[in-house]
């Protein structure tokens, strides 16, 4: 089975769950930017956690069906076309051959995520399917779709059953406010108390300056501590020697616009790290569009993993709401 | 080697719920470098469950592990103990390779990139980032900075940044290290294989994208290939781990358009040799230990 890209979309990749153990060699884990809504698509048909889907971004692709599939889009709100009628979100779609697949504008957040019945069938790279587009692996070819791609989809072992809808009280909402908890630490030593102060209470908001490397935010700024920089650092009190980047955390070269580190990101670099934001927070993200006013919050290492099982029980109970394992 | 052996102990951090970040130092060192591979070596080899990636940096440890297999209270506690142990000090010795890496110095392909990035991003836009290197350090002209930056060779002290790009500190005396200044803001293109210099590391591009070194010059050769189809690339798609030797040696025009054809054809092998570093003999006397080092290539 195979569907014909007409038209890519402004960003269309192929994601899965990721490519962990090579971030030492600057490869970051990539994947699917909002995971939760990936996982959904693929469960509503029938497929394993793993496999791949369409990540689209902001713009969706057109996309015509040589045979029959089953398909779910997740993720952002958008309208769903099939041969021009919309069809539901978070719901199982069955399409026709020749049936032609569309989006309207997005409603709010950033991405959506279609999935199919089979997954889709490139070649693995390094244990995963994501596109990592930087270092040219992954998905087709190492880059984005381009119209005229065919974007091979494998045979499911089975019809998809279980329920062909996701409950609303599972699905997330997209609102133009973000409360986002951090722990705080790497380097944040470094803030003079009014830059921390001003980095929890502060109101910062998405730049369109974002992509899945990151999202810089702007907002009022933070003050470093002066200081005499150690040897290597290079001359500005946000410089350090050049270390490895947690995903998730926050830099703010020069103290003016933080950038949160998301899953394509450079593995390290040379800017003073501040905060972290917390696992179960990184989906939030993935769906903040520009203009999202964010708040972030402390919360400490313990509340952080308190906050990750709470994250993996709402999954499994969205999982078990639609029959899957 | 000027620099002081460690003697403080590493500072522990949490990178949210998933990171365990160990700063061996704040100051870039020879010696921190090797403790953090000391560290890395040590938990690598402990092979914890939970631990997905580690990283070793210039002067740090960046591990990334799943809390849902492995308490981060158990990784911290591992990692001090490795901590500990190597403590003891000793003599300390690194089995590595020296590779040398053909560059085009003074090339085009960066001249015209720093052509198209100079009024708002570098200090001083009427020039070239070779006049101006030479400038900040000292020396009479590019000629001279270009002598410095190859004629001793540089450890890999850390593998990131964006696919398989190798952070280069050079086994020089700290007051001979070349220093430059990053670009005021990054420009949004380097050329690939950009052999370049920000802070006291240099670097190669192993890819093109951003980035905000210096540039002075190009490599003739991948050193990062996800075709696998050179011989060097045949285990991984990464030629560079921390704890490599490199040996940069400048090509004419001539020869940088041979390698590319050998690159094209698929014969080009680099040249490299086993070496075993000893970080004593480094600290003591660096050029001498260079001279010993760089003759390992000499029989290749």
């Amino acid at each position: 089975m195979a569907c014909e890209v007409k038209s890519p979309g402004l960003s269309t990749t192929i994601q899965d769950q990721g490519r962990p153990g090579y971030y030492n060699v600057g490869i970051p884990e990539g994947g699917s930017m909002d995971q939760y809504s990936a996982a959904m698509a693929n469960a509503l048909v029938g497929n394993p956690a793993e496999e791949a889907v369409l990540e689209c971004t902001y713009l969706g692709p057109v996309l015509r069906f040589t045979e029959p599939a089953t398909i779910a889009v997740t993720g952002a709100p958008v309208p769903i076309k099939v041969n021009g009628e919309e069809r539901p979100e978070w719901t199982r779609l069955g399409l026709e051959a020749g049936d032609e697949l569309s989006f309207g504008p997005l409603r709010a957040g950033t991405r959506y995520y279609i999935a199919f019945a089979g997954g889709i069938d490139v070649p693995e790279v390094l244990g995963s399917r994501s596109t990592y587009i930087l270092g040219g692996i992954g998905g087709l070819n190492g880059r984005k779709l381009e119209a005229g791609d065919v974007v091979p989809v494998g045979q499911a072992d089975a019809p998809a059953a279980g329920a062909p809808t996701l409950p609303e009280e599972f699905r997330p909402a997209y609102g133009k406010e973000q409360t986002v908890r951090v722990v705080m630490g790497l380097y944040d030593h470094r803030l003079t108390a009014a830059g921390r102060e001003s980095l929890l209470s502060g109101e910062w908001k998405v730049t369109p300056v974002a992509d899945r490397m990151g999202i810089r935010y702007s907002g009022p700024g933070v003050e470093w501590r002066e200081r005499e920089q150690p040897f290597g650092a290079g001359s500005d009190p946000s410089n350090i020697v050049d270390a490895g980047y947690a995903v998730g955390s926050i830099q703010i070269p020069g103290g003016t616009q933080p950038i949160i580190l998301h899953r394509d990101a450079v593995s390290g670099g040379g800017y003073a790290m501040v905060a972290t934001v917390i696992s179960a927070d990184m989906d939030l993200l993935a769906r903040a569009a520009p203009g999202t006013s964010t708040h972030f919050v402390e919360v400490t290492l313990d509340e952080a993993l308190e906050a990750r099982k709470e994250r993996s029980a709402f999954t499994a109970r969205a999982l078990a709401a639609l029959g899957m394992p | 080697m000027s620099t002081p052996a460690l003697e403080r102990e590493a500072r522990y951090t949490w990178g949210g719920d998933e990171f365990l970040f160990v700063e061996v130092d704040e100051a870039m060192s020879l010696a921190a470098n090797f403790k953090v591979m000391t560290l890395a070596s040590k938990l690598s080899g402990a092979a914890l469950e939970g631990v997905t990636d580690i990283c070793p940096a210039n002067a740090s440890l960046l591990i990334r592990f799943n809390p849902d297999v492995l308490a981060p209270s158990v990784l911290e506690a591992t990692v001090r103990g490795f901590e500990q142990d190597a403590a003891g000090g000793g003599a300390e010795t690194l089995a590595t390779r020296i590779v040398e890496v053909p560059v085009w110095y003074d090339d085009p392909f960066t001249a015209e990139v720093a052509q198209r990035f100079r009024e708002g991003f570098h200090q001083e836009p009427s020039g070239t980032d070779l006049d101006y290197a030479a400038k900040v350090n000292g020396l009479t002209d590019a000629a001279e900075f270009i002598r410095r930056h190859h004629e001793q060779p540089w450890l890999v002290s850390m593998v990131g940044f964006v696919a398989g790009l190798p952070f280069l500190f050079q086994l020089v005396e700290r007051q001979k290290q070349l220093e430059v200044p990053k670009y005021l803001s990054p420009r949004t293109d380097t050329p690939r294989l950009t052999v370049g210099h920000g802070g006291c590391f240099g670097a190669i591009y192993s890819v093109r994208g951003a980035g905000g070194y210096q540039m002075f010059g190009v490599a003739a050769a991948p050193i990062y290939d996800p075709a696998q189809t050179l011989a060097d690339f045949k285990d991984f798609m990464v030629f560079f781990r921390p704890g490599d030797i490199v040996k940069f040696k400048p090509v004419t025009e001539q020869e940088y358009a041979a390698i590319q054809a050998e690159v094209e054809n698929g014969t080009f092998r680099y040249r490299q040799a086993p070496v075993v570093f000893e970080l004593n003999k480094a600290l003591e006397d660096p050029e001498r230990y260079n001279r010993e080092l760089m003759e390992a290539l000499d029989g290749m």
